[in-house]
Parts: structure tokens; C-alpha cells; sequence
């Protein structure tokens, strides 16, 4: 990108002040962090939404906010898959978010098999007629194979029931991490299709550069952003306003 | 997790230990190296540059340059300055002289402190003492009903007030509690909290001053890149941590957090947290990291860890039996099963000497279904044919193919491969030194896990 600019400069496209240089670097950023198709794909019926993500990232949270925003600005009826089955009370944690975004919760006893619980919530939301299907899984790390090999598995079943399902991955990528960011979505990508994005806790102090990487390397946007821990706290991605807020305006 | 720092120094010191003797410009060229690839492992800029200053100024000296062996000399320098840089000897929890020993663990969100707590909690069980902790994080839903679960586990008694109560109040009278049921000690989980947010920093302060703990730990993730610094300055300034916990070191991340923190705050790291189980934690050795860096293997670790599961008389009676080739396969399934505890292997290769260099089965990935099935294998044999492979006809082996799972042929495999790992065994055993193809036959095609290339 730095290369860019400065051939752009060279050539005279760009002159050669601060301002005007600092401006043209901002939207070379913003174009980078553009790569790929920006909303968020909720034509199936159901529409399937499967989030995946590191430890610790805040995909649950995520869902929560993402059904209280389907559901208050376009009318949207939404199902949860608690397909967290391994992590301490993870199903009662989600039970909550649904309970607060006013969406239905499918869940099973703890241990239980997650390609099973993303099952019956397809198949639940199908039976009720609801337009959206979130299914919620366990944070993993990247570097263990058996449990990328479930991830695949429970995209496997969930594409089984219906074609075209998921019909958005999400990946969460906590703003505080740092080059392991790359490192992560070429995993999980390889596990599953990835989509997008989602970029939370950027209500710190961290700018999460590396989605920039992620979108120039591996052609994944981010999709969603983070701003604090309640239901309100998610917006689109805008491309611009990231890289004011990288450059530090 | 520190891979590509110490595949770089390694590189770098290799060129250099391969010449006879060290001039200025090949110690320019190694700091420059070191230099790129501690800034790549998200390690501080400011760090970064003290550091190598440091190191160069060492390297520089007349016990490096007149050395016989300069090169191994530069890699004594790197490891002592490393470890220095992440805390020095490392140091222990500070304990109360009567009452509980109150801990107090805080972070960011997601860090990973409530399974820290707990992890926590098992450690310090192990050692006797009677340990309690109290859910003061009454925001994030289930919470509290996550601590409990993972407590009980870890077993220690779990202080909870639901989430109506000010954090506050909830340590305070779980602290009365705890004194007066004679707990040992009483870790307070707290919240996850932005070092920017104002309100929280100081409910965090405040719980501080009223539960006066004997250690603050501040959970950080290990993934964290550059802002790690900027978290751990600020918790320091709010809440005067006394030590860090390093969670999800199991990652591949490069772990610059855990090298900047102690330079920038002066506190070291106590802990480290390895993988999601409760018995991944142990206590942070800067000197063993520092080795680990530098591809010199986390030994001491490994063998703590084997220590633990392994009984002295059961490790004698074994010696025993392979010098007198009575080894069984109920022996060797004892013996995988305890490796196996000693957690995945994945991280246990990363631990042994040698490993950093070699290259593939870094990046590789231990098949853990296939021990799952030696393991079906050898319990659907009988005593008799455990004790006595030789005995395994078709018919014996067909049936323990079906009970198993699996078919004859790998049943046919770990027979086949059980006798040639006695014979190798038996000659190491009494001091031999392994034939060399035979090792290459059963590296071939042990029993051993298939290792999957990434």
C-alpha cells in the first residue's frame, strides 16, 4: 500500500502535501479493507448464520446483538443454536442473549454432540417458519485440528438439511489481536467458508489492522463491527471510517 | 507458540556459529535479524530497541569476539537476555501468614479469567491448600453459573450472590465467609473490563481496597499484539497488579505480549495457561520460555509433567520388564494412556529438544484418532492375548477387529509392530544402542500417530 502511494506521488496523480497525501492514503485503505461482497446474505429461507471464532472473541455476545438487530429494524423472527456444548454454561449464557433480542433458543445438555444441536435448530426454525437461524459453536483454537475437523462437521450437517446453508459464515476477531489475526482466518477458512468478518471490542484502544491483512491476503471483509458489550452495540463495517480511526483522526 | 522467532534465531546463529570467529559486521547482521523477527512477533517497538542494544553491546565484548566458539557463545547471550527480559528466575505467589490469601484476578474481556480461576484454584489444591473463589462478575450473562460449574470441577467452593449485588459487597462477604469456614485461600473472579473504562477501573479499585488482596494477577491473552503494552501500563496504574497469567499459549501466536509486559511494567509473568483443560497450567519459567524460543526444547516442563503421572515403582517395575522383555501391550497401553494425560501431543512435541528444527512436524498436526484406535484395539483383547501377542490367531484376530471397530489389517499392524517396538526396546533397555534400521522400520510404520502435514 505504502508502494502505491508512492508511485502515485511520483506520478503526480497525488501532490506531494501531507494533507493531500494523507487523504489519498486513507482511501487506499478503505479499498483494501473493501474486499468482497459487504451485506450481510439473508435470502435463504431460513436464512443460516454460523459463527465461528478463537476463544474468548465474543461470538456470543455477537449473535445476541445481530437477533435484536434483525429483529427490531427489519421485523425478522430468529432461532439460536447453542451448539456451544462444551464451554461451562454456554447454553445459559445464549438463553439470555435470546431472551433479551426476543429470539427463539434451541439447546441440549452439555457435552452433547454440536452437529446435532445446529440440526434441530435448522429444523426447528423451518417448522416454526422463522426467518433466520443462528447457530452458535464453541471457541476453539485454530491450531487444533480435531476441533476444526468438528467445525467442518457441523457446517457438513447444517449444508445437509439445506443447500445452500450456511448461507453466511461469520468469523469473530477480537481488535486486540495481532498478527495471529492472518493466521486464524487462514485456518478457520480452511475448516469453513468464511464470509466475513465480524471486529469486536473496538470500543478499546486496539484499531485491529490485521482485518486489513485478512481482506488483502485471504479476500474476506469485515462485515460487522463490535462497540461495547449490549444489544445496540453493532454496526455495519464502513471502510472509511476504519481507516480514519487506523491513521488515528 | 514462539515458532518463528526461534526458527529465525536459530537460522541466524546457525550462519553464525558455522564460521570460525565473530567480526562486527556478522554481529550487525544477526541484531538486524533478531530485530525484525522480535518486531514481527509483536513484541514492542520500545522493547525491541533496548533490547537489542543490549544484546549487541554483549555480543560485542571480548568474551564473545576472542571465544573459541563465538556462535554458541551469541546463543548463551540471546537465551540469558531473553529470559532477563521476560522476569528472570521467575517468582512465586505471595501467601498471608494467617487467613485466607486473597487473589484477585482481573483483565480484559475474553482473556480468559474465570477458566484462570479455576485453573488456578486445581494448582493450588494440589499442593493441600483449601481454596474458594467468589463470582463478582455479575454483568456478563451465565457468568456466574460458568465459575461455579468450572470451581466445583476444580474443586473448590464457589461464593455466588446472583447478579443483583454490587461486586463489591459480593468479595466482602465472601471473604467474611471464607475466613470463617477456614478456607486457605479465596481467588475473586472479576469482570471482564476496558482499561479505558473509566467506571469499571474504578469498581475494580474499589474491590481492591476493600478485600486488600495479597495478589492482583492480570489475565492477558497471549495473542494480543501491540496493545498488550498499553492494557498492562493501565491496569498497573489502576489496580497495581503484582503479576500477569498468560492464557491460550497452546495457539501459534508469537507471544510478543509476554516479552513486553515485564519490560514496560516491571511485573512478571506468574502463570501460564496451555490449553482448556483445568490441567493446563503451570507456572511460568521465563528461563524455560526463553529456551523455548530458541528452538532448545522445554525439557524441564516435560519431564515435571511426566513426573505427575508417572509413579517411581511403577517406572522401575517398567525398566524391569523391558530389560527381561516381558513387556506387554497392557504395559504399552499404560504407558500411551499416561502420555496421553500428559496432554495433546501436538504441545508435548513443541516441548522436546531438537523440535524447533525440525520443520514438518512443527507445523504438523499428531492424529489423536489414531491412537483412539491402538488404544480399541489392545481393550478388546483379553488379559491373556495382551500378555501373549504370539497367541492371536485369524479367529482371535478377526473378533478383536469387530469389537474394536476396526479391521484385521490394523489389528495385523499393531501385532506386527508391537514385537519389533519389544525387540528395539529390550536392546535399549540393556544399554545398546538401537540398531538404526530397525529405528527407520518402525519410524516407517509404527503404531505411532499419523502426523498430518498442514
Amino acid at each position: 500500500m505504502v508502494e502505491r502511494l508512492e508511485q502515485e506521488v511520483e506520478a503526480g496523480s497525488v501532490s506531494a502535501d501531507g494533507e493531500a497525501v494523507r487523504d489519498r492514503l486513507i482511501e487506499i485503505l478503505a479499498e483494501v479493507a473493501s474486499a468482497g461482497r459487504a451485506p450481510i446474505d439473508l435470502s435463504g429461507e431460513p436464512a443460516v448464520l454460523l459463527m465461528v471464532g478463537v476463544n474468548g472473541t465474543g461470538k456470543t455476545t455477537t449473535i445476541g446483538k445481530i437477533a435484536w438487530h434483525l429483529s427490531r429494524e427489519f421485523g425478522l423472527s430468529v432461532v439460536m443454536g447453542a451448539a456451544d456444548t462444551y464451554r461451562a454454561a454456554a447454553a445459559e449464557q445464549l438463553a439470555e442473549w435470546a431472551e433479551r433480542a426476543g429470539a427463539d433458543l434451541v439447546r441440549s445438555e452439555a457435552g452433547a454432540d454440536p452437529g446435532s444441536v445446529a440440526f434441530d435448530a435448522v429444523a426447528a426454525a423451518r417448522a416454526r417458519g422463522a426467518d433466520v437461524v443462528i447457530v452458535d459453536t464453541a471457541g476453539r483454537l485454530h491450531t487444533q485440528g480435531n476441533l476444526m475437523d468438528e467445525l467442518a462437521k457441523v457446517r457438513r450437517v447444517i449444508a445437509k438439511q439445506l443447500p445452500d446453508a450456511p448461507h453466511e459464515t461469520l468469523l469473530t476477531i477480537d481488535a486486540t489481536t495481532g498478527q495471529n489475526g492472518l493466521r486464524q482466518a487462514k485456518a478457520f477458512s480452511e475448516a469453513v467458508e468464511v464470509d466475513g468478518v465480524v471486529l469486536t471490542k473496538l470500543d478499546g484502544t486496539a484499531k485491529g489492522g490485521i482485518t486489513l491483512a485478512i481482506a488483502n491476503e485471504l479476500g474476506i471483509p469485515v462485515k460487522l463491527i463490535g462497540t461495547g458489550e449490549q444489544l445496540e452495540d453493532l454496526r455495519p463495517f464502513d471502510p472509511t471510517e476504519f481507516a480514519q480511526a487506523l491513521l488515528g483522526e | 507458540m514462539f515458532d518463528q522467532l526461534s526458527d529465525r534465531l536459530q537460522a541466524t546463529l546457525s550462519e553464525v556459529r558455522s564460521r570460525g570467529k565473530l567480526s562486527e559486521a556478522d554481529v550487525d547482521a544477526a541484531m538486524r535479524e533478531i530485530r525484525l523477527a522480535l518486531l514481527e512477533a509483536d513484541v514492542n517497538f520500545k522493547v525491541v530497541k533496548a533490547f537489542t542494544k543490549t544484546l549487541k553491546e554483549r555480543c560485542l565484548g571480548s568474551e564473545v569476539l576472542e571465544s573459541l566458539d563465538p556462535g554458541q557463545h551469541v546463543v548463551k547471550i540471546v537465551n540469558e537476555e531473553l529470559t532477563a527480559l521476560m522476569g528472570g528466575s521467575g517468582r512465586d505467589l505471595a501467601f498471608a501468614p494467617t487467613g485466607p490469601t486473597v487473589i484477585l484476578m482481573a483483565g480484559l474481556q475474553g482473556s480468559g479469567k474465570t477458566t484462570a480461576c479455576a485453573k488456578l484454584a486445581r494448582h493450588l489444591g494440589e499442593s493441600g491448600k483449601d481454596v474458594a473463589l467468589v463470582a463478582c462478575d455479575v454483568y456478563r450473562p451465565a457468568a456466574v453459573e460458568q465459575l461455579v460449574t468450572v470451581g466445583e470441577r476444580a474443586g473448590a467452593h464457589v461464593y455466588e450472590q446472583g447478579t443483583e449485588r454490587d461486586p463489591v459487597d459480593i468479595a466482602e462477604w465472601a471473604l467474611d465467609r471464607a475466613r470463617e469456614e477456614g478456607h486457605d485461600v479465596l481467588i475473586v473472579d472479576t469482570a471482564g473490563r476496558l482499561h479505558v473504562d473509566e467506571e469499571l477501573m474504578a469498581e475494580l479499585s474499589r474491590i481492591r481496597k476493600k478485600v486488600k488482596p495479597h495478589d492482583v494477577l492480570l489475565v492477558v491473552d497471549a495473542m494480543t499484539g501491540q496493545d498488550a503494552v498499553g492494557v498492562a501500563e493501565s491496569f498497573a496504574e489502576a489496580a497495581e497488579f503484582d503479576g500477569v497469567v498468560m492464557t491460550k499459549l497452546d495457539g501459534d501466536a508469537r507471544g510478543g505480549a509476554a516479552l513486553s509486559v515485564k519490560a514496560v511494567t516491571g511485573k512478571p509473568i506468574l502463570f501460564a495457561s496451555t490449553g482448556e483443560k483445568l490441567e493446563d497450567f503451570d507456572r511460568f519459567h521465563p528461563d524455560r520460555m526463553a529456551s523455548r524460543i530458541l528452538g532448545m526444547g522445554d525439557v524441564l516442563t516435560l519431564i515435571e509433567r511426566a513426573e505427575q503421572q508417572v509413579d517411581e515403582r511403577q517406572a522401575l517395575d517398567l525398566q524391569e520388564k523391558l530389560k527381561q522383555d516381558r513387556f506387554t501391550l497392557e504395559d504399552f497401553l499404560q504407558q500411551m494412556r499416561q502420555v496421553r494425560k500428559m496432554g495433546p501431543l501436538s504441545g508435548l512435541l513443541g516441548m522436546m529438544p531438537g523440535m524447533g528444527a525440525m520443520k514438518q512436524l512443527k507445523n504438523a498436526d499428531v492424529d489423536e484418532g489414531e491412537l483412539d484406535r491402538v488404544e480399541a484395539i489392545i481393550l478388546s483383547m483379553t488379559p491373556a492375548e495382551r500378555a501373549n501377542p504370539g497367541m492371536i490367531n485369524g479367529s482371535r484376530r478377526k473378533r478383536i477387529a469387530t469389537g474394536s471397530g476396526t479391521k484385521v489389517q490394523h489389528v495385523n499392524q499393531l501385532v506386527k509392530q508391537f514385537d519389533q517396538m519389544r525387540k528395539l526396546m529390550r536392546q535399549m533397555a540393556s544399554g545398546k544402542m538401537p540398531d538404526p534400521q530397525q529405528l527407520a522400520q518402525m519410524a516407517g510404520g509404527a503404531p505411532r500417530p499419523k502426523v498430518r502435514r498442514r
